[in-house]
């Protein structure tokens, strides 16, 4: 059985200013089994972000339904983390205070917290920076706090939105190697929403390519590049061979996109 | 000078410093050079000489205390009852459906319009006093409170929502202190309006305070005495701006990062 099942997924968003309502997800079915990394790639504005939100019961899905482990999802809760593209560590709080804050809501005493927290942080390099507040970090070590923070809750899904999308591309790709020996070693599930086709190769072991809006699944691929991966990976002809395939379907999809915003 | 930049901490305070000295210089040369009469406008030293006996021998020190209790006293009543409400408004739509409408209407009734109704229901006593500033203050702190926390970054919300937040837990551990550093800064704010009130407050039906001892005043023609108890009101007002400032620096310092 698989973990995390899609269903008939759609969303429609209500009319504006008397405007006709938007179809942004059309009906989706997407069945992702336990240890899956999968990337979920589109064209801007394809309804990608819109699926990963009901996934994590932020958005309602208009039709179907989503199961996870075999229970209706209705609504947000600790067992699908999440990384947003937005830079969400709490102001107030410190990278060690960031990374507690879901096990303190689960009422976990003080102790047991920070020793969980401090394997985290120690897993994504920021050992030394437990007392720092988010805006004293750069970037990419907001989203590894970011990181550790949905980790440290043990979800059962591992959701990802656009994480890097704001990271210049040689912390991307750091970033991008982090999450997979991460992955690899805590054999979480992940669903990693993106729009950059190598990131979408170089991590997956199943990549599914939306159409440009109304979103809907358009191609799916088995990236069967074997694990661990090293980022050398991205040289070899099997990777360019795939990156050709998705590049041509991705790209077929963004010129509808632009078309339609002409 | 360049737009938008900053000063350094020296000349700033020098800058700032320095306008004192020409509104003093400016007022000077117009009392002591006899441009202006004495009737109308005593001159600074006359001032602080008076200012001085009112002190020593007329117990002007319990004026000011009477006038700092009433201030504190209505303030803090209106914060202790504005800000578990406005959070209320801010973090549920519906509690501000039905309060903002009101709020926003009995902000804009003058306080000191009240002084002859609050008169009659709460005689002349200390509870009149604390009413104006309550009225005066009480409405402003509730809708700017319920803007602030409304405001609250949903990305944010959100995120605390899929660690497993509750809806109580996103109000207590998102919500408040995502907007506490404004809240406190509205505080600030709010308490300098509460200054203006405690005077017109106590121009009428008063036994003691600073707005008592200028209405005293007024009937005996000294415009030292009044302007002392202005000049006093303004001092008061800027060391407690100065200590809730560095307050409210102290308790939010991740906010200033």
């Amino acid at each position: 059985m698989s973990r995390l099942s899609i269903s008939g997924v759609g969303r429609t968003f209500p009319a504006v200013n008397r405007g006709a309502t938007t179809l942004a997800l059309q009906p989706t079915n997407l069945e992702v089994a336990d240890n899956d990394f999968i990337t979920i790639l589109g064209p801007s504005g394809c309804g990608k972000s819109t699926l990963l939100r009901i996934v994590a019961g932020l958005d309602e899905p208009t039709t179907g339904e989503v199961r996870l482990d075999g229970a209706p999802v209705r609504g947000p809760g600790a067992d699908r983390g999440m990384v947003f593209q937005s830079y969400t560590l709490f102001p107030w709080l410190t990278v060690l205070q960031n990374i507690c804050f879901g096990l303190r809501e689960k009422g976990m005493p003080a102790a047991q917290q920070a020793e969980i927290a401090a394997r985290f942080i120690a897993e994504v390099g920021l050992t030394g920076f437990e007392g720092h507040y988010p805006k004293q970090l750069s970037g990419g070590m907001q989203q590894r706090v970011a990181l550790a923070r949905a980790l440290a809750n043990d979800p059962k899904i591992l959701l990802l939105d656009e994480p890097f999308g704001a990271l210049d591309n040689q912390t991307r790709a750091l970033m991008q190697e982090l999450l997979l020996s991460i992955w690899e070693l805590h054999k979480k599930t992940v669903l990693f929403v993106t729009h950059d086709v190598d990131e979408a190769i170089f991590m997956a072991n199943r990549c599914v390519v939306f159409s440009a809006r109304p979103g809907r699944i358009k191609n799916e691929l088995a990236i069967d590049l074997p694990y661990p991966r090293h980022y050398t990976v991205k040289t070899t002809p099997r990777f360019s061979e795939l990156k050709a395939q998705v590049t041509e379907d991705i790209r077929a999809e963004s010129l509808k996109t632009a078309q339609m915003e002409r | 000078m360049k737009p938008l930049r900053e000063v350094a901490p020296g000349p700033r305070l020098a800058l700032g410093v320095l306008f004192f000295i020409l509104f003093f210089a400016a007022w000077a040369a117009a009392t002591l050079g006899g441009f202006v009469s004495k009737t109308f406008l005593a001159d600074p030293i006359t001032m602080v000489r008076s200012g001085w006996t009112l002190l020593a021998e007329q117990g002007f020190a319990k004026d000011i205390g009477f006038t700092v209790w009433r201030v504190l006293g209505g303030f803090v009543l209106a914060a202790l009852i504005a800000v578990p409400l406005g959070v209320l408004m801010g973090a549920y739509k519906p509690v501000e459906a039905f309060f903002e409408p009101f709020v926003s209407f009995a902000r804009y009734l003058p306080a000191s319009a009240f002084i002859p109704l609050l008169i009659l229901w709460a005689g002349i006593g200390e509870a009149q006093k604390l009413s104006v500033i309550f009225l005066g203050s009480f409405f402003q702190l509730v809708l700017m409170i319920a803007v602030q926390v409304g405001a609250t970054r949903r990305d944010l919300v959100e995120a605390a929502y899929t660690l497993g937040a509750n809806d109580w837990g996103i109000v207590k551990r998102v919500l408040i202190p995502f907007s506490a550093p404004q809240v406190a800064e509205t505080l600030r704010l709010v308490l300098g309006w509460a200054w203006t009130y405690v005077i017109v407050a106590e121009l009428i039906g008063a036994s003691a305070g600073i707005g008592h001892m200028i209405t005293d005043s007024q009937a005996l023609l000294a415009t030292d005495q009044i302007i002392f108890g202005i000049i006093t009101i303004g001092v008061i007002g800027l060391l407690s701006d100065l200590a809730f400032k560095r307050l409210n620096r102290g308790l939010f310092r991740w906010a200033a990062l």
